[in-house]
């Protein structure tokens, strides 16, 4: 199983067995003091990895350079399409043929659905997908489930409840799904015009797991051993006073996680504006900064897989 | 004696037991128009044992191919394909559903990478034949509004 890693293009976590996620996260596991500067590490010594990243990030686009630097290699690229080639108005496959021939894996955000595995079809290196407009992230869910297992042990039998913007949120379906295949038990929360869309849910739901679907927050928080919470976009709501109201109700406070379990860990993808209060930061629940910088352990073990250094 | 509608063709193809009522969508994705240089007949709503009713196009002088087949079976599955040649039937089969579907559709989705300038085909995956479910294996964008998307 572990050899298939050589070489394959992380693309969508759907290509991904339950088994192949759960080497991944013992790789990760395995990567921890190097990706915290304890220990040292020439694993990718001489390897290039391109960075193409045609939309802003930060935490995505620093965890790779960080997990590539760590392990001993470098990376080149842009963090913004202006002045490259791309304004010119090459096409992304003429750009992905070019840097695969500077490089020996190729890391990619781009504004376009689908545009990693085009990627994937004309690179002969390994690509990894670092979000492709509303659609796939999937090494930001390995480190979603990463945080959850490092903090609960385990991901099946963990009651996650997601809240936030779940119809247009590109984390949480893919999330989802994967909690669906490790079985655990899922809730999930948000404003009415901005439920899991109908097709998600069924998809789910094939997968042998029976969510609960809500606007209760208060009332889900109470049961919840992981709470996963998403940003709600202003731009989603034609009357700000609605945003206004809507953005207040789905606010995580201290008063709010008063009746939660001791051990509930509280999860966010960054940024977030003001859906998780500051005071939230202090407690035992907040697990948002381990969670980003999770980016590097996960990142450091798909790019040593790809690239052949680690089984 | 039997009384024809429409009458034989020597040469070409006959396209039977079309779903009724989609004969005018089969004429546009197989890309006849008015500068079509041969006879086309269109008969829509004719009785039929299988279906109850369905429709019929009759294109003289040309035989389809593979991609035109494939375009019809998108849009209605149980069409028959008559080739014929001197009046009589050469070849008849029904349209099949292929399993991937390649060139011959848009994504639905605008967003996606495929509605970009990009030297690529589209490319579905069939993911049910019946209701036809296609599903992009670029963005995963899932669409059951075929006829829109023929290209």
């Amino acid at each position: 199983m572990s050899e298939g890693f050589r070489g394959m293009d992380i693309v969508s976590i759907r290509d991904f067995s339950r088994a192949q996620i759960e080497h991944v996260l013992d790789v990760a596991e395995r990567m921890l003091p190097v990706a915290k500067g304890d220990e040292k590490s020439r694993l990718l010594e001489g390897k290039v990895l391109g960075s193409l990243f045609y939309e802003p990030s930060t935490r995505t686009r620093l965890s790779f350079d960080a997990a590539m630097t760590r392990l001993g290699g470098r990376t080149l690229g842009f963090d913004e399409p202006k002045g490259s080639s791309v304004a010119k108005g090459e096409t992304l496959a003429d750009t992905i043929r070019m840097v695969d021939a500077y490089c020996d894996a190729i890391v990619l955000r781009h504004p376009q659905e689908g545009a990693a595995r085009l990627a994937g079809h004309f690179a002969t290196k390994p690509v990894l997908n670092a979000g492709d407009g509303a659609g796939q992230h999937p090494t930001q869910t390995m480190l979603d489930l990463f945080t959850i297992r490092k903090s609960k042990g385990k991901i099946d039998g963990n009651h996650v409840v997601i809240v936030g913007d779940l119809k247009y949120g590109r984390t949480v379906h893919s999330l989802s799904e994967a909690l669906a295949m490790f079985g655990a038990q899922l809730t999930f929360v948000a404003p009415p015009t901005l439920q899991m869309p109908k097709e998600h849910l069924k998809h789910i739901q094939s997968m042998g797991i029976k969510p609960k679907s809500g606007t209760d927050l208060a009332e889900a928080v109470k049961d919840a051993d992981v709470l996963y919470v998403t940003r709600i976009q202003k731009e989603r709501f034609p009357d700000p006073a609605e945003y206004q109201k809507v953005a207040g109700a789905f606010t995580i406070d201290p008063a709010l996680l008063k009746d939660a379990k001791k051990d509930m860990i509280v999860m966010h993808p960054l940024p977030r504006v003001n859906e998780i209060s500051p005071d939230v930061d202090k407690t035992p629940h907040a697990k948002y900064f381990e969670q980003a910088f999770n980016g590097v352990p996960v990142r450091m073990a798909l790019l040593a897989m790809v690239l052949g250094a680690v089984e | 004696m039997k009384e024809f509608k429409v009458t034989p063709i020597r040469n070409g193809t006959v396209i039977d037991h079309i779903q009724v009522g989609t004969a005018l969508k089969v004429l546009r994705i197989i890309g006849v128009k008015e500068d079509v240089n041969s006879t086309v007949s269109v008969l829509m709503h004719v009785p039929s044992k299988k279906a109850g009713w369905k429709d019929i196009v009759k294109i003289e002088d040309r035989e389809l191919d593979p991609k035109e087949l494939d375009k019809i079976a998108l849009i209605s599955p149980d069409a028959t394909i008559n080739i014929i040649r001197d009046f009589n039937v050469a070849e008849k089969f029904v349209v099949e559903v292929p399993q991937k579907i390649v060139g011959i559709m848009k994504c639905s989705n605008p967003g996606c990478i495929t509605n970009k300038n990009e030297p690529v085909e589209p490319e579905f995956v069939v993911e049910s034949k019946k209701p036809i479910t296609l599903r992009c294996i670029y963005c995963d964008r899932v669409t059951t509004d075929i006829s829109e998307n023929v290209v």
